[in-house]
């Protein structure tokens, strides 16, 4: 086992698949020459091992940037692309919404677009709403996407490199802070499946469904409360679609009880659609109501003390589990 | 030169003002915790936005973009609340939520900073295009980067602008880089005022760094929009002397490129020439130190002692 931030493992999985593969390359704005000369940063020393002909810096535009996703894609590359803030993909969505997600539907089947588009989220940097919103939901909610989100530094290697190798467009979002927190990394080679939840701690009274940043907030909570005998099981959903309704309703059947937690805003939130789901097929597991823990009904404020009453936190979780036990 | 003393002067002043209010940053943003998220400073191109400013009136309406506190100071911002806002303090003029990053000021019709590059060309359309459709006798000015440049938004603000005329000013803040790409890695024309060619309006490149000529190209990009001749776009030539924030080392920055627009400063390079004409003594400008000095204190001082907002005040302001 090595030890690496998400960041890192992201930078290795970038870095085998390039190898293993010549079709793979890189574009964005500074993934070659960064304003951040810490490794701990994705793309850091990936123009040093590969070459500008690979590693595309591009001026600031997210619509060329996702667009060269989907013609070179189309033309038989495997283009992996970053969008510097999740709520940049604004700036990038038609190519990806309009294009990415249907151009293979609209080809009867017949074109393929194995693409990435990498972006990082999550609030806690202090920077205001314009440079943390989770926008999850908007591309969960596109057919023809896959989404990622990981929670671990594991995960995110080896789901990259499965994104890498799918042949359809995936959208992986990488946890900023998550970025800092070095994690356990397998050193053999391995890929992790999308489309798989993981019980990341298994417990019998309650179900916890998240992803991404929120993973260490529901073990922070499930630490607590088993401090007074309440065993929380976590299921890590890693990606979103395809959804892994399976591992959630096995859970479920087994606690009778869930709670799910995520960073993005409520309304709409996928939370919702995880909700929908089992009150469809598992509502006769659920001994009570379920519950969101989410991030409430604004944009990401700046100040400290506004962002950190945005971010949900362990006590509302254990708080939100104590209503519904 | 038909530019009065005194708007030579303010001139000197706000870019005066500006370089101190930025300097405490520097300082401020190394204390841990002090100052949320970013910091981004505009060291060495205060010509841009004080030259601009001083050619438009107050009424007149600038939309800017992450590199603001030079615009927005320049346009006549009050300063405690621009650095309580700054501090994410609850006495800010955006009580916290912004920080530094969106200060909205629309007190001195500085209505918006979007950090999203290339957001605030259309906006400055949205602007302009309501002056007009109000009759009045007032202007739009837009302030974006070379960066910004290479955003479709711009391309498309800029045409419907010409298009529909509208009494409104695009100034490219061209300092050479655009976060860890230079100039010539993001576009291939030298001098980003050739693109008004391509929407019929005029495009001029000026010394960023000479405040006098920014002013005078922005004085008569304004009579021309208040001619109902339409847009005009001017490209100011300046150079980013620190990184793109303050945690942002420089490494790909030649030193000596550094030093040498160091030694351009417009700040001196106003001061002396005023001295020289006549038209200032060491002694004023010993004076406009002290009294930058004092206003920018005031407003640390204001910015310490506020408080945060509470938490529930997230909850506030979302809708109308
Ligand atoms: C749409 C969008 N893409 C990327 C970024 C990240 N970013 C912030 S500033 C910047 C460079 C902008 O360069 P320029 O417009 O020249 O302004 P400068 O920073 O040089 O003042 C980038 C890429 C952003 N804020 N918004």
């Amino acid at each position: 086992m090595q030890k690496l931030g998400m960041g890192q493992a992201v930078n290795q999985a970038l870095r085998e698949e390039m190898h293993r593969d010549p079709n793979v390359f890189l574009a964005g704005e500074g993934v070659g020459v960064s304003i951040h000369l810490n490794p701990m940063f994705p793309t850091h020393g990936l123009l040093e091992e590969f070459g500008p002909g690979r590693i595309k810096d591009t001026p600031v535009s997210e619509a060329a940037i996702a667009g060269l996703a989907v013609g070179a894609a189309e033309a038989g590359l495997r283009p992996v692309v970053e969008i510097m803030f999740n709520p940049f993909f604004t700036l990038a969505s038609d190519m990806i919404v309009n294009h990415a997600a249907k151009l293979r539907y609209l080809s009867g089947g017949k074109s393929a677009f194995p693409l990435v588009v990498r972006m990082k989220s999550g609030a806690g940097i202090g920077a205001g709403c314009q440079h943390s919103h989770n926008l999850e939901a908007w591309v969960a909610h596109c057919p023809g996407l896959k989404v990622v989100m990981p929670a671990t530094s594991a995960d995110a290697k080896g789901l990259l490199k499965s994104a890498i190798r799918d042949d359809n467009p995936v959208i992986f979002i990488e946890h900023m802070g998550l970025y800092f927190a070095p994690m356990p990394v397998p050193v053999d080679e391995y890929t992790t499946p999308i489309g798989q939840a993981e019980v990341k701690r298994p417990g019998t009274d309650v179900t916890v469904v998240t992803w991404s940043g929120m993973l260490g907030v529901a073990m922070a909570a499930a630490e607590k409360l088993a401090q007074e005998d309440v065993q929380v099981e976590i299921v890590d959903l890693r990606t979103l679609v395809p959804l892994d309704k399976e591992t959630i309703l096995a859970s479920v059947a087994k606690t009778g009880r869930l709670v799910i937690l995520h960073e993005a805003t409520r309304t709409g939130g996928f939370g919702g659609e995880v909700a929908a789901v089992v009150m469809e097929e598992g509502f006769h597991h659920l001994k009570a109501p379920l519950r969101r823990v989410t991030g409430p009904d604004i944009p990401v404020p700046a100040s400290p003390p506004l962002e950190r009453f945005y971010i949900p936190g362990d006590e509302q979780l254990v708080a939100a589990i104590k209503e519904i036990l | 030169m038909k530019i009065s003393a005194e708007k030579q002067k303010e001139m000197l002043w706000t870019m005066l003002l500006s370089r101190r209010f930025e300097d405490e940053l520097v300082e401020l943003c190394k204390v841990e915790g002090k100052i949320p998220g970013m910091t981004i400073l505009s060291t060495g191109q205060e010509a841009v936005g004080s030259g601009a400013c001083a050619a438009l009136e107050p009424e007149d309406v600038i939309i800017t973009n992450h590199r603001s506190h030079n615009h927005l100071l320049a346009k006549g911002a009050e300063p405690n609340a621009l650095m309580a806002e700054i501090y994410c303090k609850r006495t800010g003029c955006n009580k916290g939520k912004s920080g530094t990053l969106h200060l909205a000021v629309p007190e001195v019709n500085a209505p918006c900073t979007s950090t999203v590059v290339g957001a605030g060309p259309p906006i400055a359309v949205g602007q302009a295009f309501a002056q007009q459709y109000k009759g009045e006798q007032r202007v739009t000015a837009c302030f974006f980067g070379d960066g910004a440049a290479a955003e479709g938004s711009v391309h498309e603000a800029m045409n419907l602008a010409a298009l529909w005329r509208l009494p409104l000013i695009f100034i490219c803040e061209n300092n050479v880089y655009a976060g860890a790409q230079r100039h010539e890695e993001h576009t291939p024309v030298p001098n980003l005022a050739v693109r008004a060619a391509a929407y019929a309006m005029p495009g001029e490149t000026v010394d960023g760094n000479d405040v006098l000529a920014v002013y005078l190209a922005v004085q008569e990009a304004r009579e021309r929009a208040l001619a109902g001749e339409g847009p005009s776009l001017v490209e100011c030539k300046t150079y980013r002397c620190r990184g793109h924030g303050e945690t942002d080392p420089q490494h790909y920055q030649p030193r000596e490129e550094i030093c040498s627009w160091l030694e351009k400063c417009p700040i001196p390079r106003l001061r002396d020439d005023l001295i020289a004409r006549g038209v200032l003594t060491a002694a004023d400008y010993q004076e406009m130190e002290g009294r930058a000095e004092s206003i920018v204190m005031e407003a640390v001082r204001f910015a310490e002692e506020s408080p945060y907002p509470d938490p529930e005040e997230a909850l506030e302001d979302v809708l109308a």
